[in-house]
């Protein structure tokens, strides 16, 4: 009989995040860089469209206004796209056996998944902002509110992420997701618009999207100043993220469309 | 007395109208190498996976040396490795890193050298640093099962582990197994290809629409039938093969249910002027035999 061999549940885990940060990470271009430079172009045709014409928060230029919102988009997209498109991935190719044949908990299963999602979404996140200093400057008034936002942000919607890959049978649900619930939520969140400029009824409205919280939070991190509290963002973010894993781990305590 | 390496109680599943386990009861020791066959849709995939844990039983027990696949699931997946039946890999790591990061899954850190002699053993070890997605159908196979020993289960099921590969992989994946059966570990094998598992295997379990139909040692179960065979060389094989025997090389082989009728298979043969030139009779083989159970099931 071969020797016995001694285990950690802690390693588990620390193999399942580095792979998912290796898989990324080998593709960088596409799940990196691409990000950045769609939302550099985001920024160059807006700012030149609208940076004479609109100044918010009294006396903050358009641009650097965007800055937040581009970069905090960026990142909730990116950290939303990286746990699902694994999760369909090694779904439909099959090797989502490798993950499920040993004792890996649903807590690190979750833990591991929502870590390397924010993880990408902090890297383009980054990325955005430091190429965007370049062009505007867009200094951080409130850097600690900026990194909580951008933590509990990242993870719901890594988790959101997790949720639609186990949901997900096929690429074409999956981006519907993508295209009918994420794309339209960030869109009307705020990130080209302070909410105030919207007429009223519009503005209740946005108080139901939990984006808006996330990416309104975010921009307190720049300019001290926001559309809602941040307090009010932080409890919104923060009970969302906490719903949303709750169900995640009980998909995944059940084995949801992962254990037939 | 040791537990037994698996354990299944009153296993029952089903999909929708198809009952895919129809209540197995089974046993396997510790140490044995035990066939599980049947024909396509017979349960022996489903049997595995639920052993896995990569579906949930409707009822009944399932134990991999004594622990509980449900309650106890932690330690019963340490003690088990699986190779799956389909060539499934991740197209984005080379085959050191898949290695390392399966031994990672199962909590198992600096296990190197366990890898490399893993690699060594089945002929990897000049694609370590390949990518997955640049291997054959052949060594993706290797890798699979690889996989299934990075931490050293002593329950080891292969399910059908060499179907779709050339016949050099097969011999040495066959010596590889063995020697880890003869090393200690229990071996679990499905195959379609029965004279494997009549060679390899020291108990046999057949299944059919989700139960078992047979169950008992190789020997036994290839004495149990009561065909055997009329085997004879020929001058004239045309001849022989008009009366309903079989070619089988050189030979012409008729089946013989009752053992009475070869004097008079012979005399035919000479009425017809096959020529007769050499006779031997044939044992059954576990292909017959399954032939036999699966008719009478």
């Amino acid at each position: 009989m071969p020797d016995p061999v001694r285990v950690s549940p802690f390693i588990g885990f620390r193999t399942l995040l580095h792979k998912e940060i290796l898989r990324f990470w080998k593709v960088g271009f596409q799940t990196v860089a691409a990000p950045v430079l769609n939302a550099l172009l985001f920024l160059l045709i807006f700012s030149h469209v609208l940076d004479r014409h609109i100044t918010v928060y009294g006396d903050v230029p358009y641009t650097a206004f965007l800055v937040p919102g581009l970069v905090m988009m960026s990142l909730l997209q990116n950290a939303f796209a990286n746990s699902s498109s694994s999760l369909i991935q090694s779904k439909i190719t099959g090797n989502i056996i490798f993950v499920l044949l040993p004792p890996l908990s649903c807590r690190v299963f979750y833990a591991a998944y929502v870590l390397a999602a924010i993880l990408r979404g902090l890297l383009v996140a980054a990325g955005v902002w430091l190429v965007a200093c370049l062009f505007v400057a867009a200094p951080l008034a409130q850097p600690a509110w900026a990194l909580a936002f951008a933590v509990l942000g990242g993870a719901l919607l890594a988790t959101f992420g997790i949720i639609a890959g186990i949901w997900a049978d096929k690429f074409d649900q999956l981006a519907s997701f993508q295209n009918f619930i994420v794309m339209p939520l960030t869109m009307l969140s705020g990130v080209f618009y302070s909410i105030h400029s919207l007429p009223p009824l519009w503005q209740r409205v946005s108080h139901f999207n939990p984006f808006f919280f996330m990416i309104d939070g975010f921009r307190y991190g720049f300019f001290g100043q926001s559309d809602a509290s941040p307090w009010l963002s932080l409890a919104v973010t923060g009970s969302c993220l906490i719903a949303l894993a709750a169900l995640t781990l009980v998909m995944l305590a059940k084995g949801y469309k992962l254990r037939g | 007395m040791a537990v037994p390496a698996i354990r299944v109680a009153a296993l029952t599943k089903r999909y929708g109208d198809l009952l895919a386990l129809a209540g197995i009861d089974l046993e396997i020791g510790q140490g044995e190498f035990f066939g599980l066959l049947g024909p396509n849709g017979a349960g022996k995939t489903t049997l595995i996976s639920a052993l896995a844990g990569l579906i949930r039983a409707d009822s009944g027990t399932l134990e991999i040396m004594g622990h509980d696949v449900t309650a106890a699931s932690h330690h019963a997946r340490l003690k088990l490795g699986v190779v799956p039946q389909e060539l499934v890999f991740d197209p984005f790591f080379t085959v050191r890193e898949v290695l390392q990061f399966q031994s990672g899954y199962f909590g198992i850190r600096g296990n190197d050298d366990w890898i490399d002699e893993i690699l060594h053993r089945l002929d990897l070890h000049p694609k370590a640093n390949a990518n997955m997605r640049t291997l054959s159908g052949g060594m993706k196979r290797r890798v699979l099962v690889a996989q299934a020993l990075v931490h050293r289960p002593p329950v080891i099921v292969l399910d059908e582990p060499t179907a779709g590969v050339d016949v050099e992989l097969r011999q040495s994946l066959w010596r590889f197994v063995q020697k880890l059966n003869a090393d200690g570990h229990t071996v679990v094998l499905t195959t379609h290809y029965l004279e494997e598992a009549e060679t390899l295997c020291g108990r046999i379990a057949m299944m059919k629409a989700g139960r078992i139909v047979a169950l008992d040692t190789t020997a036994n179960l290839l004495s149990s039938s009561t065909t055997r065979s009329l085997k004879v060389r020929v001058a004239q094989p045309a001849a022989a093969l008009a009366l309903g025997g079989m070619a089988a090389g050189d030979w012409v082989e008729f089946g013989l249910d009752d053992p009475a009728t070869v004097e008079t298979l012979l005399a035919r043969l000479r009425e017809t002027g096959a020529g007769v030139r050499e006779i031997a009779i044939g044992e059954p083989d576990l292909e017959r035999v399954f032939v036999e159970v699966m008719h009478r099931a």
